[in-house]
C-alpha cells in the first residue's frame, strides 16, 4: 500500500517520462548521424548486421526473384529467336576486331618497350548481375550480387556493355554496393573525345549527369562523346562514358550548364562487368602537392571525391 | 470487431511474440527490392505506429529505436535517419493514442497519414541538411498508401485478440 511520501508502487513505475525517453533517443540518433557522415567508422556495425539479416534479405527478394523466372519462362519464342540473332550478328561484327586484339597489344608491348615506358597491365572483370536498387530514395545504388568472397574491393570501376555505370562504394560478404554515376556523391574525371578537353563530371539524379567547371566558352558541343580520362587513378583511360545531351552558355555565370547522359544502361538491370583494381598511379611529386595546397590554406578543404 | 474504442467489445490481451512477429513480418516486407518504385508503404512504420496507439505500455521508442537502426542499415541509407525518424514517431504516437483510438477508422487514417507524412519530414530534413538530393513529390505518396492500408492492417493486427462472438442478452458486453 502507498503512503504519501513513501516508494511508488511498482503499478505505477514506468521507467523515465516519455519527454526523456525521446530526447535520449534522439540524440543517440544524431550521434549515430554524425559520427557515420564524419568519420565513418560504423562499417563494422553495417558488415556484420547485414551478414546476420542475409537470410531475411534472401527470404525478402524470392517474389522478384519468382517474377523474374516466371517471365523468363512465359517469353516468347520469336522474342529469343530475335535476341539470339542480334547476339550473333554483334559477335560476327567484333569478331575482326577481337582478332587483331591481341596482334595489337603484343605490338603495343614491343613499342612499349622500345620507349621504355611502363607496360600497362591487363585487368581482369568480373560478371556480376544487378539484383535490385537499393531502397534509399536519396541516392542512386545498385546492389550486385559478388562480395568480400569473390574478391570485390571498394573503388572499383563497373561497367556494361555500353560503357561506366559506377563504382563499388561497399562491400559486404556476399553483396556490395554500387553507386551509380547518377548519384549526387559521385563524380569522375573525364575528356571529350573530340579534343582530349579535360573535366570533372558529377551526377544529379534521375539519369542525369553535369559537366562542372569549364567555363562559358569551353569548346565543347551537343553530341560530344565523353571518355574516361584515367587521371583519377580509379578508372582504365578511354572508356565511354556520357553524351553531352544541352549546354546552357549564361554570360552572368563563370561555368557553362552542361548537362550529360550516361551511355551505359546506368538505371536499367542487368549483367555488369566489376573491373580489378588498377595499379597505382606513380606519386604525386612533393613540390607539386605544395603549390596546389598553400591557396587554400585557412579554408575548409572540401570534401575529397570518392 | 474492435477497431475503435467506441466499439463495445472487449479484447484479449495481446501477447508480447505477437507484437515482436509482427514487426519482423513488416522488417521483411520492407526489404522486398522494388527500387524507386512510388507509392510502397512503409510497413516497419505503419506496424510501430499500431504498436504505439493500441500498447504504449509494451513498445515504445526503444523498439523504435532498434527497427531504426536495423532499417538504416538494410536500406543502405545514413545510420541514426530511419532510427531518428522512427523515435520521433512512436513518441508521438504513444502521445495521441489515447485520443486518436476513439475516432472512426478512417479519420484514424487521416491521423496516421499526418503521422507518416511527419516522418518522412525528419527523414528529408535530416538528409538534405547532409547533402543528398531531393526524391522527388512522389516519394510522399508512400504516406498516403500507408494511411489507405490503415483499415486493413488494423483488422490484420487485431484478429488474435478478438474473441468468439457469442450473444448473450443477460450480459450485454
Amino acid at each position: 500500500m502507498s503512503v504519501a511520501g513513501g516508494a511508488t508502487p511498482p503499478f505505477f513505475r514506468r521507467g523515465p517520462p516519455p519527454l526523456v525517453r525521446l530526447c535520449f533517443f534522439a540524440s543517440l540518433s544524431v550521434i549515430l548521424l554524425v559520427i557515420d557522415l564524419r568519420f565513418r567508422t560504423l562499417e563494422w556495425a553495417r558488415l556484420s548486421v547485414t551478414t546476420a539479416a542475409w537470410p531475411l534479405q534472401r527470404i525478402a527478394y524470392l517474389p522478384i526473384d519468382t517474377t523474374e523466372t516466371l517471365a523468363g519462362f512465359f517469353t516468347r519464342m520469336s522474342t529469343l529467336q530475335a535476341a539470339n540473332e542480334e547476339l550473333r550478328r554483334r559477335q560476327l561484327t567484333n569478331t575482326h576486331v577481337l582478332l587483331r586484339q591481341n596482334h595489337l597489344e603484343e605490338e603495343n608491348k614491343r613499342l612499349r618497350a622500345l620507349l621504355d615506358m611502363r607496360e600497362r597491365l591487363p585487368v581482369e572483370g568480373r560478371v556480376a548481375d544487378i539484383l535490385y536498387a537499393a531502397r534509399d530514395p536519396f541516392s542512386r545504388r545498385v546492389i550486385i550480387d559478388k562480395g568480400i568472397q569473390h574478391g570485390i574491393a571498394a573503388g572499383q570501376a563497373v561497367v556494361d556493355d555500353l560503357g561506366i555505370i559506377g563504382q563499388v562504394t561497399r562491400v559486404f560478404p556476399l553483396t556490395a554496393e554500387v553507386s551509380l554515376l547518377t548519384d549526387k556523391d559521385q563524380a569522375i574525371s573525364v575528356q571529350v573525345e573530340r579534343n582530349g578537353l579535360r573535366a570533372v563530371m558529377a551526377g544529379v539524379g534521375a539519369s542525369t549527369m553535369e559537366l562542372r567547371f569549364l567555363a562559358a566558352n569551353a569548346e565543347v558541343q551537343v553530341g560530344d562523346l565523353l571518355t574516361t580520362s584515367g587521371l583519377d587513378g580509379l578508372y582504365l583511360p578511354g572508356l565511354p562514358v556520357a553524351k553531352i545531351t544541352k549546354i546552357d552558355r549564361d554570360n552572368s555565370f563563370a561555368f557553362a550548364r552542361i548537362s550529360c547522359e550516361p551511355l551505359a544502361g546506368v538505371e536499367r538491370h542487368g549483367l555488369v562487368l566489376v573491373l580489378g583494381n588498377r595499379l597505382a598511379l606513380p606519386a604525386v611529386p612533393e613540390d607539386a602537392v605544395v603549390a596546389v595546397e598553400s591557396p587554400m590554406r585557412g579554408k575548409r578543404i572540401k570534401k575529397k571525391i570518392r | 470487431m474492435q477497431p475503435s474504442q467506441s466499439s463495445r467489445r472487449i479484447l484479449k490481451p495481446v501477447r508480447s511474440w505477437f507484437i515482436v512477429l509482427t514487426l519482423f513480418v513488416a522488417l521483411l516486407l520492407n526489404l522486398i527490392p522494388l527500387g524507386s518504385f512510388p507509392g510502397v508503404p512503409d510497413w516497419v512504420a505503419l506496424t510501430l505506429i499500431f504498436w504505439c496507439m493500441h500498447q504504449p505500455q509494451r513498445i515504445g521508442m526503444g523498439a523504435a529505436f532498434m527497427f531504426g537502426l536495423a532499417m538504416d542499415v538494410l536500406d543502405s541509407s545514413i545510420m541514426g535517419q530511419h532510427a531518428l525518424a522512427y523515435v520521433a514517431l512512436a513518441y508521438v504516437a504513444a502521445g495521441i493514442s489515447r485520443r486518436v483510438l476513439w475516432f472512426p477508422l478512417w479519420q484514424q487514417a487521416l491521423h496516421v497519414m499526418a503521422l507518416m507524412l511527419a516522418t518522412q519530414g525528419v527523414m528529408l530534413l535530416a538528409r538534405l541538411l547532409t547533402g543528398a538530393q531531393y526524391p522527388g513529390m512522389l516519394w510522399f505518396l508512400s504516406s498516403v498508401t500507408a494511411a489507405l492500408l490503415w483499415n486493413p492492417v488494423t483488422h490484420l493486427l487485431l484478429t488474435p485478440q478478438f474473441r468468439p462472438e457469442d450473444k448473450d442478452f443477460n450480459r450485454p458486453i
